[in-house]
Parts: structure tokens; sequence; C-alpha cells
């Protein structure tokens, strides 16, 4: 690790505020991605902005038709919160995924969504109910978020504070786990809010999390697994390493979503 | 048996310090005025060095000396040799060229160290190597060991033509070739065995310290085996005559026998402590272990077996290219040829077994013995023939088997090993009860309602073990013997220390060892100590790798304890006044026969020391005995593995239901320790068949380089293991013990995937096989076959 500067600001405001005057620092959230690639030299910010003190960072709160959790929340707490666990256990389930419990212990949402990592599980759960990523500075629809991989539409200075996912009647998290890693290797969020279907992909595509049209199409008519019976997506655009094949990332994606939607329905 | 004594499962006494963070491994040894070593390492898997430039490196701060390979080399500091001579076919003698502890002018892998910084602290020394310009000339590298003969490969030492290091053969190629013609089955397949990191939990560390006013050297090192280590990096290193050098191996933290090799590392350090006359430290970090730990199995093999109509083997041949990587490891010549080959009969009568093994180098990390070492390879290629020979003659596999089982011991196999005892269809028989495969077939059923493939494997296979007599190890090349030491101390208390040569890092000898002898002088288990691991403690010692410290290391304390009890014998007819013929030792007591007279073990050990009972003429004082044991065979732990397995048909991922393993281990010691080792090989095994594989890209990058790439089995990778045992006792030591520490991880490979070929009804699979690997072997397999 290379030195660095540390500062524990309390406010979102301190936290802007160091950024600005530290244009090659870093916030810290969890720190599970970063801190690795700083030990191994492969990132050497010169300031780290660690937002753990900072107030109102926290919590998962039911807020109308939707839940807003604090971008600082840890993903142990958001798996074992009893309010989302009640009313939409699906998306509890996928910090519930991430990791190990030393991972859900330290990690955050606000952490996995700005690193936008492509095979990290919040942003499939970000893109799969439509949520909303709250920063200092405005709201940003989860549609317009991610931007390919390890990129998102935040500027710089620019802090997630919450992400407030919109309650789906129907939503179901399924995973394939790297075997090494325990990220997806490829992950299926699927949603049904009124007419608002969505199919959200992570792990396969090669430029991060993306939305599967054809079958959300498809799902319109009924949000069941036999919509999709036979459907496939290409296996262009999907990621290839020593892993899995684009072909079996593609072909997880339709077994996948078909076991999400079973897991919806259930 | 005592409560503590042989057969008693007895909680480890060392774990208390281990589980509460208080062992003492080489890194938490902290010297006054310690450095820090930090290697400089090539980023290329092959180039030539044009130029080394640390004048920047040695201005950064904290830094006290950069040094390199030619600085190593002025110094006269020798190669890093392998000690094991393989010949030939042609009767040459293999073709080894020079390592050196830092590079000479050329790289030869990734991660080969160029030079090394000597700093204040760690991240000094990072700071400054970064400092260190090294200007390279890429060369093509080759990675593969089928490619690495071709025309045309990239040569990777100029004195090495084909890369070729051997070319070794063994067993009668002409009865062979004959039983062949006649076979009226023949089954073949072309086998790679896939390469492994090692990944123990402590990464390898060394700490050399030099004493100015002694001109002694102090190395603290992660190894199995510190005598040798001293006696290496002495005698053919030359850093220092052997008695200027102490080697202190503390609490290891796992080998699976990458920690018996010397490395450049600990050659540095020793090397630079004297240069810069203070204290050096060097602790691998994870990602120098992945690049630099010597590799373990790597073997590409087409192998054959030949049958008559009736099922019975005729002939087996194999032919096996090996990859020993950029340099020779230690040992690593007789890993693919004196312990793999000689291992070809399995647990089978086969009249004749030719095998043919080229060595070769490539760009990438030595490959060395690791878990098994060789015996795994040939257990593979033995247990997926005999699988698939069976599935193309319709016969149940276990029923091949047992047409093929040796039944009648001693047996000579073709491939030189005498196997001295077992009972091959008693732990088949056994396994399969316990794995209940009578109602497979239903279980399949019900599997099958569920979208899932089941299938079962089998792997009854054989290890020689306790290695072993030396003159027999010497026959075959080995450059040292493979006896063991045992040094016991009687402290005039009555309570013990026993020296041993045998090294612990994890295999539980402080508790074992002291079970032992607590049974056999009738003290309590918790007047024994283990003293092992130093050079300067220990005679000499072999240490421990190939299942050897209770077939070896134990039959050693047991001669030793003979010649304790012989001389206690002596003190204790002084004190009673009786004939030393009289004199009876049971349960801790010496008694005179045929009178009530009786002195307690403590109480003679006290008189052996205040000797007030004798004179010097009659006897000398003191209790202290030592033995040299050279056993007289290897050991043949052998059994049955049965894995059960389930795959889903869409996800190609594999889930192990069911694991039994019946081993014959002989004489067990502690079976909960035992049992422990079983699951932890059997762990490793699956690990070697679904998850885990060594993969470097053809530039010779290591693309399986942090815990991030190299999948390591977890506890939810595995079932709950059902474990039994059977026992015939090893006739060629005192206890009858056989070894248990490589069984699970030789057994397990092919069961595994014998249970995959079974379940997707096809052959076409390798290790690891991964999900995806299974899945698209299931698609081959429906896919309509090509004209």
């Amino acid at each position: 690790m290379y030195n660095f500067t540390f500062h524990r600001p309390t406010t979102v405001r301190q936290a802007a505020g160091l950024l600005a005057r530290n244009p090659d620092g870093k916030l810290l959230a969890g720190g599970h991605s970063l801190l690795p690639v700083m030990k191994q030299r492969l990132a050497q910010p010169s300031a780290l902005v660690d937002l753990s003190l900072v107030e109102g960072m926290t919590g998962v709160e039911l807020k109308g038709r939707s839940v807003v959790i604090g971008a600082m929340t840890r993903h142990a707490d958001v798996a074992k919160s009893d309010v989302l666990k009640e009313v939409m256990p699906g998306l509890a389930a996928v910090p519930g995924s991430v990791g190990d419990p030393q991972v859900r212990n330290r990690g955050t949402i606000g952490g996995s969504i700005a690193n936008n990592d492509p095979n990290a599980d919040y942003p499939a759960a970000c893109l799969g109910l439509g949520a909303t990523i709250i920063t200092n500075k405005r709201r940003i629809a989860a549609d317009d978020f991610f931007q390919g991989m390890y990129t998102t539409a935040l500027e710089d200075g620019e802090i997630i504070v919450k992400v407030s996912f919109p309650i789906a009647k129907k939503a179901a998290y399924e995973k394939f786990k790297h075997p090494a890693s325990g990220f997806a290797l490829v992950g299926v969020f699927v949603s049904k809010r009124g007419s608002d279907i969505r199919v959200a992909v992570t792990g396969a595509g090669s430029e991060g999390v993306f939305r599967v049209p054809t079958f959300e199409e498809a799902l319109k008519k009924r949000f069941t697994a036999k919509s999709i019976e036979g459907m496939t997506i290409p296996a262009t655009g999907m990621n290839s390493d020593i892993h899995a094949s684009p072909e079996y990332r593609a072909h997880l994606v339709s077994v996948l979503t078909k076991r999400a939607l079973n897991k919806a329905n259930a | 048996m005592s409560a503590n004594g042989i057969g008693a499962p007895v909680r480890r006494k060392e774990d208390f310090r281990f589980i509460t963070g208080q062992g003492q491994y080489t890194d938490d040894v902290v010297r006054p005025g310690e450095t820090r070593a930090v290697f400089v390492r090539s980023p290329h898997a092959h180039a030539k060095i044009k130029s080394i430039d640390v004048s920047a490196a040695r201005t950064m701060p904290g830094v006290i000396d950069v040094l390199t390979g030619a600085q190593l080399a002025g110094d006269k500091i020798g190669n890093l040799i392998c000690g094991w001579m393989i010949h030939s076919k042609d009767g040459s003698p293999m073709k080894m060229s020079a390592h050196p502890a830092l590079a000479a002018g050329k790289v030869n892998c990734v991660g080969d160290a160029v030079a090394v910084v000597i700093a204040e602290s760690q991240a000094q020394g990072r700071d400054a190597a970064e400092k260190v310009k090294v200007d390279y000339e890429v060369l093509p590298a080759v990675v593969d060991p089928a490619k690495a003969q071709a025309k045309g490969a990239p040569q990777i030492h100029p004195d090495i033509p084909n890369n070729t290091i051997y070319q070794w053969h063994l067993g009668d190629q002409a009865a062979v070739k004959a039983a062949f013609d006649a076979a009226s089955h023949v089954t073949t397949l072309d086998i790679i065995n896939n390469r492994l990191v090692p990944n123990a939990m402590e990464p390898r560390a060394a700490l050399a310290e030099y004493d100015a006013g002694t001109d002694n050297l102090t190395l603290w090192n992660t190894s199995q085996n510190p005598h040798v280590a001293r006696l290496v990096i002495s005698a053919f290193v030359g850093i220092t005559p052997e008695h200027k050098l102490r080697v202190i191996a503390p609490d290891v933290g796992g080998g699976f026998g990458s920690k018996i090799f010397i490395y450049p590392e600990e050659v540095v350090c020793l090397w630079a402590a004297r240069k810069v006359k203070r204290p050096v430290k060097w602790t691998a970090d994870r990602s120098e272990a992945f690049l630099t730990d010597a590799h373990g199995r790597d073997h590409v093999t087409r192998a054959e077996l030949a049958l008559d109509a009736s099922g019975k083997i005729l002939a087996l041949r194999a032919k096996t290219i090996a990859n020993l990587g950029a340099y020779m490891s230690t040992f690593s010549s007789s890993v693919p040829t004196y312990l793999y080959a000689t291992l070809l009969s399995g647990q089978y009568a086969i009249p004749s077994i030719y095998c043919e093994v080229d060595a070769v180098y490539t760009n990438t990390a030595p490959v060395d013995a690791y878990r098994g070492a060789g015996r795994p390879e040939a257990t593979f290629v033995v247990e997926r023939l005999i699988e698939v020979a069976a599935r193309q003659m319709d016969l149940e596999p276990p029923e091949l088997r047992r047409r093929n089982f040796i039944k009648n011991f001693p047996h000579q196999t073709p491939v030189i090993m005498a196997y001295d005892a077992g009972d091959y269809n008693a732990s088949m028989k056994k396994a399969m009860e316990i794995a209940d495969v009578k109602g497979f077939a239903k279980r399949k059923r019900e599997a099958a309602r569920n979208g899932k493939l089941r299938g079962l494997g089998y792997s009854t296979y054989i290890e020689a073990c306790g290695i072993a007599p030396s003159q027999a190890v010497g026959s075959l090349g080995a450059g040292v013997g493979l006896w063991e030491s045992a040094e016991v101390r009687v402290n005039p208390t009555g309570s013990v220390e026993i020296l041993t040569g045998s090294h612990s890092h994890g295999q539980g000898h402080e508790t074992t060892f002291a079970q032992l002898v607590s049974e056999r002088l009738g003290i309590p288990f918790d007047s024994v100590s283990i003293v092992h691991g130093d050079t300067d403690k220990v005679q000499f010692g072999m240490g421990t790798y190939g299942s050897r410290s209770g077939a070896v290391g134990m039959s050693a304390i047991v001669k030793a304890l003979d010649k304790i009890e012989a001389k206690a014998k002596k003190v204790a007819a002084f004190m009673m006044e009786a004939a030393e013929g009289d004199i009876e030792f049971k349960d801790g007591k010496f008694t005179v026969a045929g009178t009530d007279k009786s002195a307690a073990f403590g109480d003679v050990a006290l008189n052996a020391y205040i000797a007030h009972k004798f004179t010097g003429a009659e006897l000398e004082p003191g209790l202290k005995e030592t033995s040299f044991y050279d056993p007289t065979n290897f050991t043949f732990p052998a059994g049955c593995h049965i894995c059960e397995l389930d795959i889903d048909i869409e996800t190609g991922k594999v889930d192990i239901v069911n694991w039994t393993a019946v081993d014959d281990f002989g004489t067990v010691i502690n079976p909960m320790i035992v049992e422990g080792q079983v699951h932890g090989g059997i762990a490793q095994g699956v690990g070697q068949a679904l998850m885990e594989g060594a993969v470097y890209d053809q530039a010779g990058q290591l693309v399986t380089g942090s815990f991030m790439d190299y999948s390591m089995p977890h506890a939810h990778d595995l079932p709950s293991f059902h474990v039994g045992t059977t026992e015939t006792k090893a006739p060629s030591n005192p206890l009858g013990m056989k070894g248990c520490g490589e069984a699970g991880a030789i057994a397990s490979p092919a069961a595994v995937i014998n249970a995959i070929t079974d379940a997707i009804g096809s052959e076409d699979i390798a290790m690891p096989a991964t999900a995806n690997a299974v899945w698209s072997a299931l698609q081959r397999a429906k896919a309509p076959k090509a004209a």
C-alpha cells in the first residue's frame, strides 16, 4: 500500500468538501474492493475519505411504497432487516448472497453500486427493481446509473447517500456463484410491479449489468417461467474467461431467469 | 488401550496454542535489528535481462542494500539442486540446468527473482523494489508440457535441447506389446492431470541471522525438513559449512509437500544477512506464494489397459509428459518417475506394465511433490482405466476390480514395488455397504425426478508410503537416505522429551507421538513433550512427507524406547538388588519376577541420574537413548473411496451427496487425527477434480494468481464424509503402521470423475470438472456425432 491521507468526516457536506480538495482521493465505504487493490499497489489514492462516521447514511426504512436503504448500510444489516424481509424478501436475499460473512459485515450497498463491478449482485437488484440512486446532488434512475464495467453516472465529488427501491409485488434473485470468488458468475434479478416487468442480469455481460428486453416482453403476458420457455439470449456480448464461456453464460441467463421467476412466484 | 494410549481419539495438544493465536511461526520470530527482504520479480515468463539498474533504488529511504544475481555469482553462491538422479532410457543422466537463487542474465518464469532489496521496513522495501529498473528482452514462452518438445518451441535453457530433462522408462516394453497384441479388449484414455497450487495456509517465510562473533548463521524457515535444508544449503549451495548453520522450522502452517524444497528466498536471506550484518526476513505474500511455491501434478498422459475376454487384466501401458516448470525443484525428478510409475499396478495383479515418462522444462513455476506426489497421478490413470474398461465390457466396475485384485501377499508387481499386506476386497466390500450401493438405482431414479443426473464412482487406490528404505531409494537415484531418527531423553523426574527428525506442520505429532510414549512407558500423556524442527536440538532427521512420520518416525521412537527400557532395567536391577534378567517392565512399573518388589518408572529415572546404587564402572549414569530407524520396505496403505453425486442438468453443477472412504492404514494411533487427515485429503482431491487448476496463458502469465480466480474447495462444497477403516498390519515396521496423510488426495479425484462420467454417460471430461465443463460435456454428448 502506498501512503495516503485518511479523513473521517461526519457529514456528507464535509465528505464532499474533502473529495473536492483531494482530486485523487477516494471514498471509503466497505473497502472490500478498494483496499485489496491498494494493498496490491494497483490503486494509489492520495486520500481516503472514510464515510463510516457520516450520520444518517445507514438503515433500512419503509417510505411509502419504497424501501430506502442508506448507502453505508452493511450487506449483513440489509439481509437481516425485518422491514425488508417483510415487504420484499427477494431484495433481502441479494446482500445475503454476497461474498462471505466477513465481506457481508463490512461491505455496503453504496460501495457496491458505486464500484459497479460487473459481477456484483446489487447492480442487478437496482436495475431489476428500477431503483433510484440518491446522491448528494441528485436522483439518478438505475437505468441511467450503470454505464458499463466499473463505470457509473456518478460525477466527481458526487456521493451516493441512499438507494430507494420501489416495492415490487414479485421479486427474486437467482445467482450462480463463481466458485472461487463467490461473486455472481451470472445473477438474474426479476421483478413485477404492476406493468413494470424487469429482468436484470449481472456477471454475464462484458459491459456489466443489463436488462433482457426480449424476456421482459414475453413476461408481460404472464410472469411465469413458462412464458420464456425455449427463449435464449445470444452469446455475443457475454464475458469470456477461464471460468465460463460466453455460450455457457448466455445459457445460464435463461436458466437462472426461469429459476428466479419460479422463486418470485413461489 | 489406555485413555491416552495407542488407538485413543485424544484431542490435539498443539491446538490450544494454534487456536488461541499463540503459535510461533517464522514470521512471528522477531530478531533485534531485523530487516526486510523484498524481491524484484520478473513480470515476464521468458526474457533476457539486458541490464539491471539499482541506482535509484539504493537512494530510497530505508534501503540498506540492493543485491542482484551478478553479486550472488560473484560471491560464489552455488545453484539450487535437484537431489534425485534419474537416468534416461539410453542410460544418460538427466539434464539439469542451473538454478541460481537470483536470475543470472535470463528469467524463465513469471516471478523469477531478479534482485532483492534489503530495507528497514517492508513498505520501504517495496517502494525501493519498484525503482529497480530491469531492461528485459522478452522471448516467446512455452507453458504446455505437450508443446515443450516440439520443433521450434522456445528453448528455455541453452544447455537442455528440446527442453527435455529426461526420457525415462520402466517395465518390459516387449512383454507389454505382446500382451496388447493378444488382448481381446483394449481401453485407451487421454488424461491431463491438472496443475495445482499448494496454498498452505501459512505462506513461505525465511529469517536469517548472522552472528559475526562466531561466524554462525541461523535460519528460521517454513520447512518440512530443516536438516535437509541445512544439508543442501551448506553442501550444495555453499552458503556456509553445515556445522556453522542452524536451521529452525518452528510452527509451520501446512506444507502439503511445498515446504520440503529448498527455495531461492531462504538462500538469498542467508547470503544477505551476512552481507548486511543484520537479520533479514522475508515472508511471502499470497501473490508470491501463487507464483513461486512449487506447484503440483501437471501430467499429460496416454494410458491403455489390455484385458482378455473374461476381464482379466493382461497389461498396462502409459506414456506421460511431466511438466517440471522452469527449474528442477529439490525432488521434482522423482515424482513423475519412481513415485508414479511404480504404482501403476494399483491393487491389481497385472502381469506386465510399461511406462515412459518425458520430463520437460516450461516457462512456468517449478513443479514438485504435492500431497500424494506421483501416486495421485498413478491412481487416476489406473482407476479411470479400470472403470472405463468395466463400462466398455459391460461389467460392474466393482466386479472387474474384484476379478483382478491381488489376493496373495507378498506380491511382486512388475514395477518394482513388492506389496506386503492388504485385503483390497475387504475395504471395497465395506465401502459398498456403507455407501449403500444396493440402493443407488433407486436414488438415481429419485434424483432424475428432480432434474438431476446421479452418478456413482469408485476409486480403489494404493500408495507407497512411509518413504522408505534408504538402500532402495538410493538404488533408484535418491541423493539421501530416508530413515528417521529419534532421541528419547528421560528426565530425572521421569518426564520425557522426544527429539524427532519428523516435522509437524499440521499432522499432530505432539499428540500422537506422546500417545505412543505414554502407552509404551506407562507414564502420563502430559509427561511427554515432543521436540522437533531445530537442527541444534535434533541431531539429524529426514523430515515429514510421503506419509512417513508414523511408519518411519514413530518406529524410530519405538526403537529408542526399547533401548530406554533395556537401560532402565539395568538401573532397576541395581535398585532392587536383583538380576537384570529377572526385571520385568509393564504399565510403567519395574518388578522383580516372582517377588513383590517393584519400582515406578519415575523412581528408576531418578536413580539413573543420581547414580547412588551403582558405580560408574558398573553402569553409565543417565537415561537417554537414540535410534536411527531404516524401514525394510515401503508401506502400502490402500482402500476404497466411493463418490455419489448429482449433476444439475441445466447448469452442469456437481453436488457431491455422499462420500464413503474405507482405508487400510494398518495400526491407527489416533483415529480422530486419522479421520481429519482423510477429510483434508478428500477435500484436496475433490478440489483437484472439480475446482482447482493453475492456468497459464500462452504468454506464461499465471491467470489463476489469486483466490479470486483459483478455486479452493470450501466446506460447503463438500458433504459429510462416511469414513471407515479395515486393518492389515504393515509387516515392515514395529507398529504395523502404514500412513494416512496422503490417501484422501490420492484416492478422491478418480472417484469424482468416475462418478461424473457415470452420471453423464460420457468419458469426455477433464479436471477440473467445473459446472461449465460438465455442461459442455453434456452438450457434446447429446449433439449428433459428425459423420
